[in-house]
């Protein structure tokens, strides 16, 4: 469609999205890249010189980084078995005819619209705690002792706070996904003498796939920022137990002062974070397509 | 007034060539029909008068003027999508009031304009209602009520009847027709079907490929189609095209006859066959018959014919309704 | 074509659905019951029945000047949601409606500056927020919001765009419409409902948002995220008080987001799954 007039007409209007978003995307990053080479500290911050790559050496020899690249990938992982499975055993449920369904949902999804910050406060204090939390209640009334989650098993405790976050937004996607397939596809399968278990395998799974892709890249994305559930619940500990890269990144920073330190981990968190993203690309890139 | 004249128009998308080089003149008040199976360029070249599109080369003019770089609302045409194009969220008063409110007419001027364009189109109960409560031919009467009110120099019709069911595709066919009677303006229709064409047309422009086959009243173009082409579009049940030792016998490459131009005996006749299936219409029968030597044969019987399939029948073609192409594929 | 199922099996869903949706949604639940109870009672173990006390909710305000942060998010969030519309409409007109060979490479561009991870850039944004005094400043904090969620909405607004037909912008303009009559009288009315939409899941993620809130502004901006989070350091029990500030920061978007449902599975897809 469209003429010469329409088309330049259409490149003006596009012109501000894209410079914004061109500014927003190459500046910063550039002086990342720049200060990841310079010896800057905002305590002192006249002594700048080139550091070449020392800040990187720092960082990879600092045993706290290979804590928290261990720790990025568990939170990772582990939330995202929990949530692939649990969203997809979920979604299965939710589709069963069933009354008040509408309810169901509405309180399956909410967990995904609580902010961070109240969300790991919730579970620290209410639900967490070792004194007066709900699991600890809990525990006392079935004779055991409570644990004390965030200094026996810190990592664990975010990820299943994490995990809480992000369970609806899989099931939810899920779901929809679900909702999409042909009701006849499944007769025509019953029909041909599939059960339920072969029905999920060569049926509601493969159909389901393109949805676990997305579901999986996006919420990497994510989880590769956890940040303020770490922030409000161990900040980081005990010692670097539960501190991950973002985390790390975080304290070289805006706690050591270190820009050259911080600036060498923001760029090897992007460069990871790319790795991911072009997988994501791809996935939907090939959406784009039909 | 309302002339059109297209010089060397061409228009191509990157490598692409659409139309490679069109030249088509238009006269004042006619009803000219673009007719072409899809792809054909017909939607294209429409397009491109409308403005709607640039050319890529050569020059349109209406009533003189070169519009070539003008932009579509100031070369005073309007046009009926295929899709109606009506914009859901107005009134069907607002829909036809849109162009007259684009064109800032006064409020008084805007009213009586669209009453009465809804008095001629029997649209006037439904002014208030919006685009999704009509019916197709409703929707399809608003369209046209939308393209009136501005007193365009031509009409454009894209496609505008094929989402309609055939029931009403005929009742609007005829409203088209009327309209066209009443207002006396240009309009060029565009469609695939070849029945739109010959019903509506005071000249049928054959579109393939993005080339002009044959420009002609209807008429014209079912008596003396130009080639293979148009000799297969125009006409229902088409032309049977024949090649062999019959063209040969004719000196032409391939012969056409019309089934209503064969004759059916079951004593004598100039071919000797086998009936096929017979489709049975009422009035008519379409006897396919399996010509020994020529091929498959469409022949077009009054209805009360008594033929069994695999019975043997003899067809004889009136010699007069011939027609005969050449190995190019061009009328000889 | 739904098929009748007995009321048996219905029972069993009914049952195990109810209870997996009530075990998640618990600590939401917990947390408005806790804001009705007195602090002695928030820690007196597990009890679903508060005295009904609004105590906490009018402590919040008194003490912490709840209303501050809660209309800094409000401006933020809303702020940041109009002016990525304002950037964002005419960008996927353009895109949706004249499409060349790059827009798709445009598109997923902009889809990864996404990808980029806040905390790779958070020195420089500091050190630029700090030089150009935006540090802790509602407008620093718009300004970040609206470039964070830009390529989300562009996104959305251009699948929703994309569904309507070529042809009613076609006739617009056939009838005499310049292409910001176009944009205002037909193609904004048509897309009210994928604008609403969109709008609602950028003032969500806005809120919600949880990295640049709480390290650019920490006092006078500082919105709900950073507000709630202060509350981490342990200044003695406050529990019922924190439940009743955790209750109000988040009920406006928890009601938001049950309205959209829908179309957050698309925004958050991108299209992909819908």
């Amino acid at each position: 469609m469209a003429t010469r007039q329409t088309r330049s007409l259409a490149r003006l209007m596009l012109a501000p999205s894209v410079i914004l978003l061109l500014i927003w995307m190459i500046v910063p990053l550039a002086m990342t890249l720049w200060y990841s080479f310079q010896n800057y500290n905002l305590l002192n911050p006249a002594m700048r010189s080139f550091a070449g790559f020392d800040n990187y050496r720092y960082f990879y020899t600092d045993p706290a980084f290979f804590q928290a690249i261990a720790n990025t990938l568990i939170i990772v992982l582990g939330v995202l078995a929990i949530t692939v499975i649990g969203g997809i055993l979920l979604a299965l449920l939710l589709d069963q005819p069933m009354f008040g369904q509408g309810i169901v949902r509405i309180l399956v999804i909410s967990p995904f619209f609580v902010m961070p910050p109240v969300a790991a406060l919730i579970w620290k204090n209410m639900i967490m705690h070792p004194g007066y939390g709900v699991l600890a209640d809990v525990a006392r009334f079935l004779g055991m002792r409570p644990v004390d989650w965030f200094a026996q098993y810190p990592l664990l405790s975010i990820v299943i706070i994490v995990a809480w976050q992000w369970l609806p937004f899989a099931t939810l996607i899920l779901l929809t996904a679900l909702q999409s397939l042909d009701e006849e596809q499944k007769e025509a399968a019953e029909m041909d003498g599939a059960n339920f278990l072969n029905r999920f395998r060569y049926i509601v799974l493969p159909h389901l796939s393109r949805a676990i892709t997305v579901v999986i890249l996006i919420q990497t994305i994510f989880l590769l920022a956890v940040y303020a559930e770490i922030l409000v619940t161990t900040n980081g500990g005990p010692g670097y137990a539960s501190t991950n890269l973002a985390f790390l990144i975080y304290r070289t920073a805006l706690l050591s002062y270190d820009v050259g330190g911080a600036s060498a981990g923001g760029v090897i968190a992007v460069v990871l974070a790319n790795i991911v993203a072009l997988f994501l690309m791809r996935a939907v890139g090939k959406n784009l397509d039909r | 007034m309302g002339t059109i004249k297209l010089e060397n128009v061409t228009k191509s998308f990157g490598a692409t060539v659409i139309i490679p080089k069109v030249d088509l003149e238009i006269a004042d008040g006619e009803f000219v029909v673009f007719v072409g199976p899809s792809g054909s360029g017909k939607s294209t070249l429409l397009r491109l008068i409308a403005g709607l599109e640039d050319v890529s080369g050569g020059a349109i003019a209406i009533d003189g003027r070169d519009v070539t770089r003008v932009a579509p609302a100031r070369r005073g045409l309007a046009m009926v999508f295929q899709s109606y194009a009506l914009y859901p969220h107005m009134s069907v008063f607002n829909n036809i009031a849109f162009p007259l409110k684009m064109a800032g007419e006064s409020r008084e001027t805007i009213d009586r304009k669209v009453k009465d364009a809804a008095r001629v189109l029997n649209l006037t109960s439904y002014l208030e209602r919006r685009p999704g409560q009509l019916s197709g031919g409703q929707r399809q009467r608003v369209a046209i009520g939308r393209a009136i009110v501005r007193q365009p120099t031509a009409f454009l019709f894209d496609e505008p009847l094929s989402n309609l069911d055939a029931a009403l595709r005929g009742t609007m066919r005829l409203e088209i027709s009327e309209l066209h009677h009443q207002l006396k303006t240009t309009m060029i229709y565009v469609t695939h079907d070849q029945v739109e064409a010959m019903t509506l047309a005071d000249k049928i422009v054959v579109l393939n490929g993005g080339n002009v086959e044959q420009v002609g009243s209807p008429l014209e173009l079912y008596r003396k189609p130009a080639n293979l082409f148009v000799a297969g579009f125009i006409g229902s049940p088409r032309m049977n095209l024949i090649e062999g030792a019959a063209a040969d016998a004719k000196g032409a490459r391939t012969i056409g006859v019309r089934p209503e131009h064969v004759t059916v005996s079951k004593t004598a006749g100039d071919w000797k066959g086998t009936v096929g299936v017979a489709e049975h219409l009422g009035s008519d029968t379409f006897l396919h018959v399996q010509a020994d030597g020529v091929g498959p044969v469409t022949v077009r019987t009054d209805g009360e014919i008594g033929l069994a399939h695999g019975e043997t029948v003899y067809l004889t073609p009136d010699q007069t309704k011939l027609h005969r192409f050449g190995a190019d594929g061009r009328a000889l | 074509m739904a098929r009748q199922v007995s009321t048996g099996r219905k029972t069993v869903a009914t049952a195990a659905a109810w209870l997996i949706a009530l075990i998640i949604f618990f600590p939401i639940l917990y947390t408005i019951i806790t804001s009705f109870k007195t602090e002695p009672e928030a820690i007196a173990g597990v009890s679903l029945i508060p005295s009904g006390t609004f105590e906490n909710y009018v402590e919040v305000q008194a003490q912490r000047d709840y209303f501050k942060p809660f209309l800094n998010s409000v401006v933020i969030s809303l702020g940041s949601t109009l002016i990525a519309l304002l950037i964002s409409v005419p960008a996927a007109w353009s895109m949706a409606f004249s499409p060349t060979r790059r827009t798709k490479d445009i598109l997923m561009w902009m889809l990864s500056t996404k990808m980029m991870p806040a905390v790779g850039v958070l020195v420089p944004m500091y050190l630029i927020f700090r030089d150009t005094g935006l540090l802790d400043t509602r407008l620093g904090l718009t300004i970040v919001l609206t470039l964070v969620n830009l390529p989300i909405v562009v996104w959305m607004l251009y699948t929703y765009f994309r569904e309507i037909p070529g042809e009613i912008l076609e006739a617009a303009r056939m009838d005499g419409a310049s292409t910001l009559k176009e944009i205002v009288y037909v193609l904004t009315p048509m897309a009210v409902p994928g604008i609403a939409s969109t709008m609602l899941l950028n003032i969500i993620l806005a809120w919600n948002e949880s990295f640049w809130t709480i390290r650019l502004a920490a006092a006078n901006a500082a919105p709900l995220t950073a507000f709630i989070a202060s509350f981490s350091s342990p200044q003695g029990l406050f529990w019922a008080k924190l439940s009743a500030a955790s209750t109000l920061a988040i009920a406006p978007i928890l009601i938001m987001g049950w309205f959209s449902q829908k179309q957050l599975v698309r925004g958050l897809t991108f299209g992909a799954v819908k």
